[in-house]
């Protein structure tokens, strides 16, 4: 009951909220905060009391729903879908505490789009039953549909519609392949289910046909990732929508994507696979650099730390398709890095939206002189996000490039000047908000942090802190499901090879 | 020893956090904090030095760190006599240059900010030194160089400062790029990247190629730490940061972490023999061409800055030619000589009120007196005049290199010695005597440095006259240095002819004497020191053109690509196609709308060639 319980108290909470009285805006906010946070309260013992030595789903809860149809209400998680749930538990009351005061109108509207979203969102990385999957992923492209169309700034609308279409044409794919592969296992073996552990144990033949669901389920994610060059639509939502749905964007949903390729499309298409991991990875590597070389070009921040999510992401897609414990591990720390890092970069980049209205860089400068304590957190997170050792993002990176040495040491070589790039983009940017005289009056009289916004950034700095010092608490988890994920995709493959070699 | 050893660094670390949390309440105290968190370091190293005198090592695992699958790896402390030197040098020099500073950060507005910082390196270093893996080693090597960033840019306001930490910064990690393959390739070769095991797993089951992308990929870290061509144009502009930085960070300590790194590693050099080669000749070239620089410029800091180059180099040469103990006795004795130079150098800009161009110093002497008899002591032992400490370290490796076959590097480094007693005693004669070329404000307010910042000076020009006579000199068993790390290098062979010493002390004395004939003798005006006389002058004055030629072919281009990329190929090409796959629809849609015409004739029209296409369809199946 326990997931369940994680998963909808988001949902419940908004519909008491959205049964609030009319003008009960105050109180609509605070009900807001105050589900979010009882949300990642009970998120907790699933951390305590998960057994980590254990390959198998725990927590599960598996009940019929549609039995003709073989649809089920199955849910459960493992050292995968664990960090990513408290990651999205985390993350959600801090962006509702963010929207505090940016967020000006209709915020009992905005606090049910936002916990509807959480109950998608943690839907997805619940589920393991791919109807129940597909329901979840589709929900939470309403909620942030709205996030940005109606809380968006200037261009919101065109954001908005582009960032639903191009989702959703890659999703629309994924559902036929869904459907696909329910009729082909249902042909094969007599049993017509959506059950995701049912469909993993079945060994599909190699060749077109998984190859072509493998593609289709690739794209869906690929979309969401974003890999290059499906990355577009990001930079675009980003910029419009407000600070709250960018964090959530960035932290979250965007790890739906890395989260599919590691929940369906290796178990489920072993040798699709293992085929395409070098154009995979292909694209990963031009993504990292790509997005970087983009990054350093952006006269707008938020820009440049959506451009820098390509190239993140391009290093956790390739921590993924290297097929390695180093890589894998790797790629799943770095996706919470990477949702704290780039998360936190998005708050601050908020919270001079919220003093100057401006989040060009050229409008900026000399900010340590009126805001040292801000500078020295966004210096902190600047660091992490270009992976200093000692900061969390070093972690995931490193262990993502000793997974993609063993593969091929030039990938990794190709990956790690990203990491040069990395620096460049970052550090310029800093230095340009940051460091130089205040040239512009506007500047001179900004308010350093609140304290709402000291308690909105330190729970992040903990974590950036805490993962670069001390990993083992969160690489501890993922290392049993990692290793049975990498076994089941070798046995897998092997056992069609197989028997397609005749005897 | 296992308590003692964590101590070392566990001192700065404390003065960190106090000063970073408190250091508004603190403000103009702050090196009530940083300074004994200095000293106590430096009586936790002193301690541990004492007992690895004695023979005890100490290897020691504070808690597991990055694991995944077969890939693991501990903090780990590891102390042998190497670290012990280290970590002398470190806290000891450290400790001096953290009171020093004491006075010549006095009353500046990020004084609390300044000791912070301070603190964090020294605790950094301190790591690096102890780390006992590689990854450790890497990771307190880019946490040196996050302070080096913070403490060039300390006067964030200046642009060249902030312009100067971001490029050592990207310069470095350059190097880091090669150091960090390197790592995974030690990993994947040796499968750890613990000191002992890896060195004891270095056998010749693993080819000599591997042993020589090893090699060089860390050496490339190395290059890039310890400013050696091609990657040494970021140590120049650091010169950017307060003088006590660049005595502590960008002379003594940090720069030198290269040449601990490849010492600490000869190993694995040693199963490549090529690599060995390219270290000893990088280092060799280096030396002459930083020297060469060094031979005209005109600001104080900058001059030092390439000698640094330079002498870096030389402790490369050394290194290269196997002779190790040699190298890490000239990292010891540069750390004396050089932090003195820079503090006094620092302490000579301090009494003229932040003036640092050569061109409008002179005859400071007479009103600085400890300052300039602690300086012309500092540029003896640079320039290698007997018996001061460099006179011995820098023999030990021109007499390695002549011994061991380097004929030619022997000479090239014998020209870079005279360059280098021309260059510093340039600077000695421009800056202290001769004729004044003060500007009127300064020449009324030129005063000695308060004594925290004298006491300093003096220490280390104690240091610089005995280091070499205490430990360099030659014996039948190597000298007393080489004899304490003979439990890491094996043991240097016997004592060697009076040549060399002999040869090199005579060039030496030339450089100082060309450089009193040409700007002691008689005063010199600002034109005629930096006005280029020649084409070669002019081509020394700009650095060889190595920061325009990166700015041109990497720099520019690179800035150029990625604005392609983000306004034309981002926003055209890749996003052009995705709204123009939008357009398209949208139109198919419109010219189907089209086809919805109203009209029942229409209909039936399509109607009929419709079920006219099936029926030919069928018919042509049927046949």
């Amino acid at each position: 009951m326990l997931l369940s319980a994680v998963t909808f108290l988001p949902a419940v909470g908004a519909v008491v909220i959205a049964l609030l009285p009319r003008g009960q805006e105050r109180l609509a906010r605070s009900l807001a905060l105050l589900t979010a946070l009882a949300a990642f309260v009970i998120s907790l013992p699933l951390y305590t009391g998960f057994d980590g030595g254990q390959a198998a789903y725990q927590f599960v809860e598996n009940r019929d729903w549609m039995p003709s149809l073989g649809i089920a209400y199955h849910l459960g998680i493992d050292g995968i879908s664990l960090l990513l749930i408290l990651l999205t538990t985390f993350l959600m009351p801090l962006a509702i505490l963010s929207s505090w005061h940016s967020i000006e109108r209709r915020w009992k509207e905005f606090a049910v789009t936002m916990l509807l979203l959480e109950t998608g969102m943690l839907g997805v990385f619940v589920a393991l039953d791919l109807f129940l999957f597909y329901v979840f992923w589709e929900a939470t492209l309403i909620p942030m549909y709205l996030i940005i169309g109606i809380w968006g700034g200037k261009n919101r609308v065109y954001a908005a519609i582009k960032f639903v279409l191009y989702t959703l044409a890659g999703s629309v794919l994924m559902l036929v392949a869904i459907l696909a592969l329910y009729f082909q296992h249902g042909a094969a073996t007599g049993i017509y289910t959506f059950d995701l552990p049912v469909l993993a144990r079945y060994v599909m033949p190699a060749g077109l046909g998984q190859n072509l669901m493998f593609l289709a389920f690739a794209l869906a994610f690929a979309i969401k990732v974003p890999m290059f060059p499906f990355h577009t639509w990001l930079p675009d939502a980003h910029v419009e929508a407000p600070t709250a749905g960018s964090v959530i964007l960035a932290g979250v949903l965007l790890k739906m994507g890395t989260y599919g390729f590691l929940r369906f499309s290796l178990p489920l298409f072993p040798q699709s696979s293992l085929l395409f991991a070098p154009w995979i990875v292909a694209l990963a590597i031009i993504g990292i650099i790509y997005g970087a070389w983009v990054s350093t070009a952006q006269p707008d921040m938020k820009k440049l730390v959506a451009y820098s999510s390509v190239s993140h992401l391009g290093l956790v897609m390739l921590g993924l398709f290297v097929l390695n414990a180093q890589g894998l591990v790797g790629g799943i720390i770095q996706m919470v890095n990477h949702g704290l890092s780039t998360g936190a970069l998005f708050l601050l980049v908020g919270m001079v939206y919220e003093r100057r209205h401006t989040r060009l860089i050229a409008d900026l400068g000399g900010l340590w002189k009126v805001m040292p304590a801000y500078s020295v957190i966004f210096l902190i997170v600047t660091l992490s996000s270009l992976g200093l050792p000692g900061l969390n993002g070093f972690v995931g990176e490193f262990l993502i490039l000793v997974g993609a040495f063993q593969w091929n040491w030039a990938v990794a070589a190709l990956a790690t000047t990203g990491i040069i790039f990395a620096a460049v983009y970052m550090l310029w940017m800093y230095q340009r908000v940051v460091f130089g005289e205040v040239t512009r009056e506007e500047n001179r009289r900004l308010p350093d942090l609140s304290a709402r916004e000291w308690v909105v950034l330190l729970p992040v700095l903990l974590f950036i802190v805490w993962i670069g010092v001390y990993p083992a608490p969160f690489t501890g988890v993922t290392e049993t499901s990692v290793q049975a994920l990498l076994a089941q995709v070798q046995a897998k493959a092997a056992a069609t090879t197989a028997a397609m070699v005749p005897k | 020893m296992a308590r003692l050893v964590w101590l070392i660094p566990l001192f700065p670390l404390v003065g960190t956090l106090v000063n970073a949390l408190f250091g508004r309440v603190i403000g103009h105290r702050a090196h009530w904090i940083a300074v004994p968190a200095l000293g106590a370091s430096f009586l936790a190293s002193y301690a541990v030095f004492v007992r690895v005198s004695g023979g005890e090592t100490y290897t020691g695992d504070l808690f597991q760190w990055i694991a995944a699958g077969s890939f693991q790896t501990a903090i780990t402390a590891q102390v042998d006599p190497l670290s012990a030197v280290m970590l002398l040098v470190v806290t000891g020099v450290g400790f001096l240059i953290h009171l020093y500073s004491a006075g010549y950060m006095h009353g500046d507005d990020g004084y609390a900010r300044f000791f912070t910082y301070l603190n964090l390196f020294v605790f950094s270093m301190v790591m690096l030194v102890l780390a006992g893996n590689f990854l450790l080693l890497y990771v307190f090597w880019e946490a040196v160089g996050l302070c080096s960033y913070l403490l060039i840019g300390f006067w964030y306001q200046k642009q060249s400062a902030s312009d100067a930490g971001k490029k050592a910064f990207i310069v470095n990690r350059v190097g880091d790029f090669g150091f960090g393959l390197g790592i995974m390739l030690i990993w994947t070769t040796f499968g750890t990247l613990d000191y002992g095991e890896v060195f004891a797993r270095a056998d010749a089951s693993v080819s000599v190629a591997t042993y020589t992308a090893i090699a060089l990929l860390l050496f490339m870290g190395a290059c890039g730490k310890s400013a050696q061509l091609p990657l040494h144009t970021w140590l120049p502009d650091a010169m950017e940061g307060p003088t006590p930085v660049s005595a502590l960070i960008h002379a003594a300590t940090m720069v030198t972490a290269g040449v601990y790194m490849v010492a600490r590693s000869h190993k694995l050099f040693e199963m490549a023999p090529v690599s060995l080669e390219i270290v000893a000749w990088v280092g060799g070239l280096t030396a002459v061409f930083a020297a060469s620089i060094g031979l005209v410029q005109t600001d104080i800091k900058r001059v030092l800055a390439y000698s640094t180059i330079s002498q870096l180099g030389y402790m490369f040469a050394g290194v290269g030619v196997g002779a190790y103990a040699a190298g890490i006795f000239h990292l010891v004795t540069h750390a004396f000589f050089k932090a003195l130079l820079f503090l006094g150098a620092g302490s000579v800009i301090h009494g003229l009120s932040g003036e640092q161009d050569l061109r409008k110093m002179g005859a400071i002497a007479p009103r600085m007196r400890v300052t300039a008899v602690t300086f012309v002591v500092g540029a003896a032992g640079l320039a290698g005049l007997p018996p001061l400490a460099g006179f011995f370290s820098k023999d030990e490796i021109l007499a390695a290199a002549a011994s061991e076959g380097h004929t030619l590097l022997f000479l090239l480094l014998l020209a870079g010695a005279f360059m280098t007693a021309f260059y510093i005693f340039r600077v000695v004669f421009l800056a202290l005597f001769g004729a004044s070329r003060l500007s009127h404000e300064a020449a009324h307010h030129v005063h000695e440095s308060p004594a925290v910042m004298t006491v300093p000076l003096a220490v280390l020009a104690g240091l610089t006259v005995v280091a070499g006579l205490a430990l360099g000199l030659p014996s039948a068993h190597g000298t007393a240095f080489s004899r304490f790390l003979a439990p890491v290098f094996p043991a240097e062979e016997a004592a060697r002819g009076l040549a060399v010493p002999l040869v090199s002390v005579v060039v030496a004395v030339a450089g100082v004497l060309l450089a009193w004939l040409m700007y002691g003798r008689r005063p010199v005006t600002a034109e005629e020191i930096a006005v280029p006389k020649n084409a070669l002058h002019s081509l020394l004055l700009h650095k060889y053109y190595v920061d325009e030629l990166y700015d041109a072919v990497f720099v520019r281009p690179l800035f150029a690509l990625s604005g392609w990329c983000a306004r034309v190929f981002d926003l055209g090409v890749i996003d052009g196609a995705v709204n123009g796959i939008g357009r398209l629809v949208v139109a198919w849609a419109q010219g189907l709308r089209r086809v919805q015409t109203g009209f029942v004739m229409n209909y039936a029209l399509g109607m009929l060639a419709g079920a006219v296409a099936i029926v030919a369809f069928l018919l042509a199946r049927a046949r």
